[in-house]
């Protein structure tokens, strides 16, 4: 829809691409043996930690990251920010790629993968009690509803196309979709609001086996806050990386224009975690000197460290800056995301667990595949607004 | 009934007493399960005189097998079996030999066709036609297959006539092989064992000469009463086995305190045989267990002379030991490498990142930048 | 800015009715354990350790016998497993000892099948938490779940299923009991109805005051469980979480509830951003593009 939104164009089987497909190669091979052998052969997981890296990572942190779609589409629509337009479908087609890279990490995670599909449609079956059921349907409409939101980034493209069929679809298609737009996004808005807090809602199940520091009935609120810093963070860093590889003048306002919206979300979900812990009168438990009191510590130094990084208006010009804040803001969220659901579970001293090699590889491998289908699709259709260096020069 | 041997006749000479008749036949009725009135009947079954005709054949064996019932004096076996029934012909127990024995044998099996019991001590050999065990004249195959083939019931003593025995370790030069696999299709009762235990066989005759029938047999022809449990499920020294108290080597503390022989490679826990409850002659602890010796599985084909002494075996049905696991027993681990892995990614995620951002401030205007990048 | 003050106090109204009108509906739902809910009653005093309990578990679910201990010889399960629906520990410290038999709860009030997507693990006859693996997609929720950590999951497997105790059911229907209170020597695991063996539970702490902890563990802990212990040791060190008397589906069924009730707060955010959406796109872009 924006005017200015382009395909960049080029080679597509760069030396980065060939890269991130050997990453993917073996992770493949892993995959595989995943699947043939189970989960016990390829993952360090076991009754005590029944959930592990895939889980904390690839989806809890992995939709989280994802949430730029959900962060960018409140801005525009929501706050009519209209200048951020450009940056609605790359965060879009982040987020699409980041769901549906987190529901490929959810079936390898799956013990009974090959039943997953009774989820959606054994709807008689559905117990509304569990918050895993509602993060999972949401889920799945929210990836679909995303890709439905970037579709007319792929007809725009299509509408043109020597195959007859594909040209008449798109053509079609792009005016239902231009008027149905604002209900998919109202729905784009409620699904992550929906799920995003749920994620936090599933660990309170976990009951007097979630450490005290992370046990709080406001855990929702906190995912929910944490995921639009995060989401915000990784359409900067995107943004800014995307301008750089793609030889294109980097939004450096705009860009700073976010950086200084996510400042106050920073200073609340700090300032709600420490009153909530003061409130609970577990403040004492941060002071404690254990493993898990330091890392309690660094989420909120890690938190807070980007609002003094992004205090000036000069700090949030410098784009490398910028990216670094992003960087400390994504590393800030998912820690807080690993600590609830991998290090406040205590199931007891006995049991310990730390990720396998052959979890981390896939993980790799699964990060690798939404890299490289970012700068394929980037390149062949029309995401990216802005202008190439060489056209336009903008004021920074 | 030429040249039976009957400590009866001959009073004095290993004299039995009523009181130890009666009680070795309750004692074996017990141990073959058929309960206390069975012992009256063998009791009366014996007085009446009506003894089943046996006839014993000898072929590829040592003569333990006999030589084992001949053995306890207290009371004397041998006399309560010999007096139970009717040795038509026994090789080594004959005084006579030669065409007397074999007429004997002959009249027997005629006269008692139909009913006489065939008890075969020996394995077979089949080799050459079976050549290489022949008496007067014929071969093994042939005279078990001749008088087996006319009796009322086949017991084959002793492992050797049970499945081969030691004549069929490897490399079994002469083909031995058990009765059951010369008499393919006729029932046989088998009493493995090397020797055999002696009371196994009096309780099987003692059923036979009193009711006509044998006792339950499992999927090998071995009567249930005695081979229906191995060894280390009736072990005295089971207890040991359980607590993990071993003898590490013959003659150390451990074994000087009489604890389990597994370690040392006893077969205990894959032989079936009742020795750890009857135990040899009527000397208590006369078995090798008893003796401080682990069991070598005399009775299994699988494991005499082809699973070496002092291998160690698997337990079939582990049992509970006698340790028990605390509350909270430690699970789980922290792999070494894959800590190491995640660590350097995280490593080059962090400093890759910090380094590419100073890049991006510190260089000079946006569109060099871009024109010296390359492409991603 | 975009949004009207109207739109937004028509948004807060909306959104606030919702909430308010579900709030109310929470407080009535304490479950209670069904008028024929059965379950064992575990005494302490009485148990020697023998584990007669955890082979004829082991026989009457099929299970593989857990090879471990010395050189792997014995059937040592050190815990709960995927083999192993029924295990003895033993408690020591000091001058102190005491066995415990661990197996599922039965729950009256279970966080697992609180947890469990398709409703895998449920509460069916008798109020016994019983699996059906055809609903089951093995996202181990019900592991995390569990204040007992008693769901065990088959890692080693390719097709792995969640493995529990589940009374024996099957011999239920047969008429007989559970396999572990049929064998045990000293009677001291029993099987009856929850109503019967609280009362005795109860009887026994009356007669023998000294004798035990005074508690008979799981009359409400966690909302209740259909397994009770006696204890001459305090239920901590042998293992028992402390629990107060209201479960963990209980406190989340309060948010769950609250906030989705008839889908009404989804229905009405999604009404408000539905027109404060709209209301933008007539006033047209704010801010500069």
């Amino acid at each position: 829809m924006t005017p200015h939104a382009t395909p960049v164009g080029g080679r597509l089987w760069t030396p980065s691409v060939q890269l991130l497909s050997g990453i993917l190669g073996i992770s493949l091979i892993v995959m595989l043996w995943r699947f043939v052998f189970g989960l016990g052969a390829t993952t360090a997981l076991n009754d005590g930690y029944p959930l592990g890296l895939w889980i904390a990572f690839d989806v809890v942190t992995g939709t989280a990251l994802a949430c730029g779609g959900y962060g960018v589409a409140i801005l525009v629509y929501v706050l009519n920010k209209g200048r951020y337009h450009p940056m609605v479908r790359p965060a879009l087609l982040t987020s699409a790629l980041g769901y549906t890279l987190a529901a490929i990490g959810v079936n390898l995670d799956l013990g009974r993968w090959y039943l997953v599909w009774k989820v959606p449609l054994y709807f008689w079956h559905w117990n509304f009690n569990s918050a895993l059921l509602e993060v999972a349907l949401c889920i799945m409409a929210y990836m679909v509803v995303l890709w439905i939101e970037l579709s007319p980034a792929f007809f725009e493209k299509f509408q043109d196309s020597p195959i007859g069929s594909l040209r008449r679809v798109s053509r079609a298609a792009l005016p239902i979709l231009e008027k149905a737009s604002l209900w998919i996004i109202a729905l784009g808005l409620l699904l992550p609001t929906m799920h995003q807090s749920s994620l936090g809602t599933l660990m309170l199940l976990a009951g007097a086996r979630l450490h005290p520091l992370w046990n709080t009935p406001i855990l929702p609120l906190l995912f929910l806050i944490s995921c639009v810093s995060m989401g915000y963070a990784m359409v900067v860093f995107e943004s800014a990386f995307s301008s750089i590889a793609f030889k294109r003048t980097p939004e450096i306002k705009m860009l700073a224009g976010l950086a200084g919206a996510m400042v106050p979300i920073l200073y609340v979900f700090a300032v709600l975690r420490f009153a909530d812990l003061a409130w609970r009168g577990r403040l004492g438990l941060l002071f404690a000197g254990d493993g898990r009191s330091v890392l309690a510590a660094l989420e909120f130094v890690l938190f807070l460290a980007p609002t003094v990084m992004l205090a000036t208006r000069a700090r949030r010009h410098d784009l490398g800056n910028l990216v670094r804040a992003a960087m400390v803001m994504m590393f800030a969220g998912a820690l807080y995301r690993f600590d609830t659901y991998l290090v406040a579970f205590t199931p007891g001293a006995h049991w310990s667990y730390f990720p396998s090699v052959q979890e981390i590889l896939i993980t790799l491998g699964l990060v690798s595949v939404e890299l490289m289908a970012y700068i394929l699709i980037v390149k062949t259709f029309p995401i990216l607004a802005g202008h190439p260096a060489a056209a336009e020069r903008q004021a920074v | 009934m030429l040249a039976s041997f009957s400590a009866l006749d001959t009073p004095g000479a290993g004299a039995v007493s009523r009181r130890d008749f009666v009680r070795l036949c309750t004692m074996a009725a017990a141990a073959v399960g058929l309960g206390p009135l069975a012992a009256e009947r063998f009791l009366e079954a014996a007085e009446r005189g009506l003894k089943p005709s046996v006839i014993w054949l000898q072929f590829q064996e040592c003569t333990g097998c006999t030589e084992s019932l001949l053995r306890p004096t207290h009371p004397g076996v041998a006399d309560l079996i010999l007096d139970l029934i009717s040795l038509d012909y026994h090789e080594t127990l004959f005084a006579a030999a030669g065409h007397q024995a074999e007429a004997a044998r002959k009249q027997a099996m005629q006269a008692h066709a139909g009913k006489y019991v065939c008890i075969v001590e020996g394995a077979i050999p089949t080799k050459e036609n079976g050549i290489y065990c022949m008496i007067g004249g014929r071969t093994a195959i042939d005279i078990l297959q001749d008088v087996a083939g006319k009796a009322g019931a086949v017991i084959a003593i002793g492992s050797c006539a049970s499945w081969g025995g030691i004549p069929s370790a490897d490399p079994n030069p002469t083909g031995a092989v058990g009765a059951h696999e010369i008499l393919k299709g006729q029932a046989v009762v088998n009493i493995p064992g090397c020797p055999a235990n002696p009371y196994n066989l009096l309780g099987t005759v003692l059923q036979y000469a009193t009711y006509g029938t044998l006792p339950a047999l499992d999927a090998q022809g071995r009567p249930k009463f005695a081979y229906g449990s191995t060894i280390h499920e009736h072990c005295p020294r089971r207890a040991h086995f359980d607590a993990g108290r071993f003898a590490e080597k013959f003659g150390d503390e451990g074994h000087r305190l009489g604890y389990c022989l597994y370690k040392l490679g006893c077969k205990g826990p894959v032989t079936h045989a009742n020795c750890s409850v009857q135990h040899f002659g009527e000397v208590v602890d006369a078995w090798p267990i008893g003796i401080g010796h682990p069991c070598f599985g005399c009775t299994e084909q699988a494991v005499a002379f082809r699973v070496p002494l002092f291998t160690t075996v698997d337990i079939e049905r582990p049992t509970p030991p006698d340790t028990y696991p605390p509350i909270h027993a430690t699970q789980g681990g922290v792999s070494p490498i894959a800590t190491g892995v995640a660590g350097a990614i995280v490593g080059a995620l962090v400093g890759g990142g910090y380094v590419a951002s100073k890049k991006l401030s510190a260089g000079p205007a946006d569109d060099e930048v871009a024109q010296k990048k390359p492409e991603v | 800015m975009g949004i009207s003050r109207r739109a937004a106090l028509q948004g807060m109204v909306l959104g606030g009715a919702s909430v308010a009108g579900a709030a109310t509906a929470s407080a009535a739902e304490r479950p209670e354990a069904p008028s024929d809910a059965v379950g064992l009653l575990y005494d302490t005093t009485l148990c020697i350790g023998c584990k007669t309990c955890v082979v004829a578990c082991q026989d009457a679910n099929g299970l593989p016998r857990d090879p471990a201990g010395i050189d792997a010889k014995y059937d040592a399960p050190v815990d709960l497993s995927a083999k192993t629906k029924n295990v003895i520990k033993l408690y020591v410290e000091g001058g102190k000892r005491s066995f415990v038999k661990v197996q599922c709860m039965h729950c009256v009030d279970p966080a697992c099948t609180s947890a469990c997507m398709l409703g895998a693990l449920q509460k069916r006859e008798h109020g016994i938490v019983s699996y059906d693996p055809a609903l089951c997609v093995g996202c181990r929720y019900c592991e995390v779940a569990c204040p007992y950590n008693v769901p065990r999951f088959e890692f080693a497997k390719a097709t792995p299923k969640i493995v529990k105790c589940e009374l024996c059911r099957t011999r239920l229907a047969e008429g007989r009991e559970p396999a572990c209170s049929e064998v045990c020597p000293r009677k001291a695991v029993i099987f009856g109805k929850r109503s019967d063996l609280l009362k005795e539970a109860k009887r026994r702490l009356a007669a023998s005051p000294g004798k035990y902890v005074p508690k008979v563990f799981g009359e409400t802990d966690g909302g209740g469980t259909q397994v009770l212990y006696l204890s001459h040791v305090p239920f901590e060190k042998l293992g028992f979480p402390t629990l107060g008397d209201e479960s963990t589906p209980s406190l989340l069924r309060s948010i769950q509830h609250s906030v989705y009730r008839g889908f009404a707060a989804p229905a009405a955010l999604y009404a408000v951003l539905g027109m404060v959406m709209l209301r933008n796109r007539r006033a047209g872009p704010g801010g500069e593009p």
